[in-house]
């Protein structure tokens, strides 16, 4: 039985239908990347199932519960960590305070905690004491990733981890996948860049417009196949 | 001599009105609400320490710290249930409800204490004084400041030192990603106020000892509070003290010239203040 | 089929029927209605202005003051200091009531507009303080005690006599009659002065503000400006009903003239009751107010309690107030303000 899945789930922006019906599957201990350009309904997926955006119960389901309609808080709590678009760091905390807000309210046991995090990107343990918002947008990308971390989740969503960075720090950040993976965490991994996504998903699916319009293994799916679900047929 | 001893005496009224401050800084600083029955939550606050003590004959010293949990719990209960649902973007929501609060809770006490003004019970050492050189300082208002210096302390290390004051940090920063780390926005604002209002009775304690209230004196400390914050600069606990201080000073200054001219002098100084830094003198970064 | 562009509705045509009807029954009123009636008429008329001008301020200026008492006050001590001063008929110094009230906006708006939101209302507050603060220092005019204005300034008041006259009336009632007419005329003119000021390129500049003063910037729209003209106005227009309501009363304290609860609770209460943001929000508001002060005045503070919990329940629940709720279940607009394009077809199929 999948970890996670979603049924059917559809989301609205006011007037605006951003999803229809959207049906994914994540595995105990896999890892998929959902790729598709701008506005393919990748980020409203995320927030859907990390509970920023609330939907029928029923749409979302977790280790056996339905959670689709429970709010980012609980969600978090039973083990689903977001690493959210655009980075989010807050302002008015240190590198390591932004860590820990990861723990916030919970003893927590597993493999990640600061000292593995700081092995893990051994740049914020120099910079530890810095303003979070003060780093690299690479850096703070770590922090990002290290802050969901910090809660040893079940489930980690990362949401664009490559955007508005440089190609060299890019695979910096997507070496420590491999890592997050071994630690027994399963991955959503949402990416514009699909290279990197192919290289560390089990399996991708590729949405456009608000639909899945293609998933299988990274073996399986030829260019023009993902080309087509990209853009849409006749591009 | 004589002005030395009055600007000490402002100087020590200052830690009262900062005291009436501090509250408001907090919740200001934490989800940008400014609640205007902040005044009459300190009125509240004296009546419930003066319940206290003439029901149970407590000394007001212990009495607050029976007042301090319920009103902790009236802070927590009002922002969970209430105020939580003002806040947004549009600013009328907030503002108009705490004054429809405001406006009621003032009255509540009107019905059921009547507009007789009301003193908490003084002993010797509320009335004693001590000699520093060629200068009497009376015992309260130097508890009362000590107690704002405590308070402002004491918060400053809760938002640098601990847990909570992280989250609070972190909510007032970004409530949407905060609730993504396992935060609950509306039990941290509630939680806030709550620690508003445990700060608003230990004000109310010394308002209830230094002089006369009656339901009616609210508004002019909420508007005391709003200078000081505003001088200190938002969201500045000491920029809150160094505020309160100033209208303190001015107003001795005032009252020792003219004793007609007391408020009206602590009001001309935060309009001076507000005309050279209108950001106040210790303005935050990111606001 | 032609388009055109119109903000009248079927309901605003009956509308104005009826408001016709209605101002020619107020105008006639005295002729017909006892002393008490005429009183309460002025107090719910004076009331309507002071709400039209804060809803215009707070409603479509985004402005929340608390300070409106200061403007009040100041026009009613600028009238009985033109009276006792210097002589003036009290009838014509109501408009230097409003010009001192404008004279004392202008730096309450300078301190003021440096704070924003919540800060800006209690800010405005302060500033009342200080006036009220500073006026009882006025030993001339009574300093804190206040005074009342000279028995032969009120007898000999311009039309008093013509009125007593016509009416047969006696000096008193023609004093309230008086100050009844010259309420009423306020009043419409001040509903007729928004209502135009709302329909025209500023008014519809200060929705966009209101809404957003981002987006307003960008395609033009001077905020900035927009703010003094809303602040300024409603300044003037208050100092006018400010020094009406005391020119009536005869008597002036600081405490009383600069009344928080008086002059802009009670407001705030009438405009959100009614509905803030509309013209017809304070009309409602005022009657609604006026019924509540009638049934539970006697009740003293319980009467202010149920006002202030009313305005919390009515904040959150119907954010809009009374009339929001009318007009969205009816659609029912009497002084349309929305530009509506009727005629013509809507497309919006891609072929």
């Amino acid at each position: 039985m999948a970890l996670l899945q979603t049924q059917n789930l559809v989301a609205h922006y006011g007037d605006f239908q951003a999803l229809f019906g959207v049906d994914i599957e994540l595995g105990d201990a896999e890892t998929i990347a959902i790729i598709g350009a701008n506005g393919a309904g990748k980020t409203t997926l995320m927030r859907s199932i990390c509970g920023v955006l609330r939907n029928d119960a029923a749409a979302v389901t977790y280790d056996g519960t339905a959670i689709g309609a429970k709010p980012a808080d609980e969600i978090m709590s039973k083990g689903v960590a977001m690493v959210p678009e655009g980075r989010k760091l807050f302002p008015s905390l240190s590198v390591e305070e932004n860590l820990l807000i990861g723990t916030y309210g919970r003893k927590v046991s597993g493999h990640w905690n600061l000292k593995t995090v700081y092995e893990l990107f051994p740049i914020l343990a120099e910079r530890r004491n810095n303003p979070g918002t003060a780093l690299s947008g690479g850096q703070q990308q770590m922090v990002a990733i290290g802050r969901a971390l910090m809660s040893n989740p079940r489930v980690l969503l990362c949401d664009e981890i490559s955007l508005g960075l440089a190609p060299v720090v890019i695979k910096d950040i997507y070496k420590a996948i491999p890592q997050i993976k071994a630690a027994g965490a399963s991955l959503i991994v949402v990416e514009q860049d699909i290279a990197q996504a192919m290289a560390v998903a089990d399996r991708v699916y590729c949405m456009m417009e608000g639909r899945v319009t293609l998933s299988g293994t990274p073996e399986s799916l030829s260019r023009d196949k993902i080309h087509n679900a990209y853009f849409g047929a006749g591009h | 001599m004589i002005w030395i001893d009055t600007i000490i005496q402002g100087i020590l009224l200052g830690g009262l009105y900062a005291l009436f401050a501090s509250g408001l800084s907090l919740v200001f600083g934490i989800m940008r609400l400014v609640n205007l029955a902040h005044g009459d939550l300190i009125v509240m606050g004296a009546y419930l320490i003066l319940v206290l003590v003439s029901l149970l004959g407590l000394s007001p010293f212990i009495a607050v710290f029976i007042a301090m949990p319920a009103m902790f719990g009236v802070g927590w209960v009002l922002q969970r249930y209430l105020l939580n649902r003002t806040l947004g973007d549009d600013i009328l929501p907030p503002l108009l409800v705490t004054f429809g609060l405001s406006i009621a809770l003032q009255n509540a006490l009107l019905e059921g204490f009547s507009a007789d003004s009301q003193r908490l019970p003084t002993n010797a050492l509320t009335t004693a004084s001590v000699d520093v050189g060629p200068i009497t300082l009376g015992v309260m208002p130097l508890l009362t400041f000590a107690s704002a210096v405590l308070v402002i302390v004491g918060l400053n290390q809760l938002f640098y030192r601990t847990e909570l004051g992280r989250a609070f940090r972190a909510t007032s920063d970004d409530a949407t990603t905060a609730s993504l780390m396992g935060i609950k926005p509306a039990n941290i604002f509630a939680t806030a106020t709550g620690i508003a209002l445990v700060i608003v009775t230990i004000a109310a304690l010394y308002l209830g000892l230094r002089a006369n209230f009656d339901p009616n004196i609210g508004p002019a400390r909420l508007i005391y509070a709003f200078e000081a914050v505003i001088i200190g600069g938002l969201g500045s606990l000491w920029g809150t003290l160094l505020g309160g201080i100033i209208i303190g000073v001015a107003q001795t200054l005032g009252a020792a010239i003219n004793p007609e001219w007391q408020i009206l002098a602590g009001h001309i100084a935060f309009l001076i203040v507000l005309l050279v830094r209108p950001r106040g003198l210790f303005p935050r970064a990111n606001d | 089929m032609a388009y055109s562009v119109t903000t009248q509705t079927p309901a605003s045509r009956i509308a104005a029927l009826l408001g016709a009807i209605l101002i020619i029954v107020l105008l006639v009123l005295p002729f017909f209605a006892g002393r008490g009636t005429i009183q309460d008429m002025f107090f719910i008329l004076t009331m309507l202005v002071l709400a039209q001008f804060w809803n215009l301020l707070a409603g479509y200026g985004g402005l929340v003051s608390i300070g409106q008492q200061a403007f009040v006050g100041m026009g009613a001590y600028a009238l009985f200091g033109a009276v006792i001063l210097w002589g003036l008929d009290p009838v014509p110094s109501i408009l230097l009531a409003g010009v001192a009230a404008l004279i004392i906006a202008v730096p309450t708006a300078f301190f003021a507009f440096r704070l924003n939101g919540a800060y800006f209302a209690i800010g405005t507050w302060v500033i009342a303080e200080v006036v009220r603060l500073l006026v009882a220092q006025w030993k001339t005019l009574g300093g804190g005690t206040g005074t009342s204005l000279p028995r032969d300034a009120t007898r000999d008041m311009w039309f008093v006599e013509v009125i007593e006259n016509t009416l047969g009336v006696r000096s008193a009632a023609a004093r309230d009659i008086l100050a009844y007419w010259l309420a009423l005329t306020l009043a419409l003119a001040t509903i007729g002065g928004i209502y135009w000021l709302l329909r025209t390129r500023r008014g519809l500049a200060l929705a966009a503000v209101r809404d957003n003063t981002e987006a307003a910037k960008s395609v033009g729209v001077d905020a900035g400006r927009m703010k003094w003209i809303v602040f300024l106005t409603s300044a003037f227009g208050t100092g006018l009903a400010g020094g009406l309501i005391y020119m009536q009363k005869a008597r002036i304290s600081p405490d009383a003239a600069f009344s928080v609860t008086d002059w802009t609770a009670y407001v705030i209460f009438i405009v959100v009751i009614g509905g803030i943001g509309t013209i017809e929000g304070p009309i409602i508001g005022v009657l609604v107010f006026f019924a509540l002060q009638s049934l539970l005045a006697d009740f003293g503070s319980w009467y202010l309690m149920t006002l202030g919990v009313l305005a919390i329940i009515i904040m959150l629940v119907a954010p809009r107030g009374l009339w929001g709720l009318l007009s969205e279940r009816t659609g029912l607009h009497l002084f349309p303000i929305r530009r509506r394009l009727s005629g013509g077809k809507l497309n919006l199929s891609k072929e």
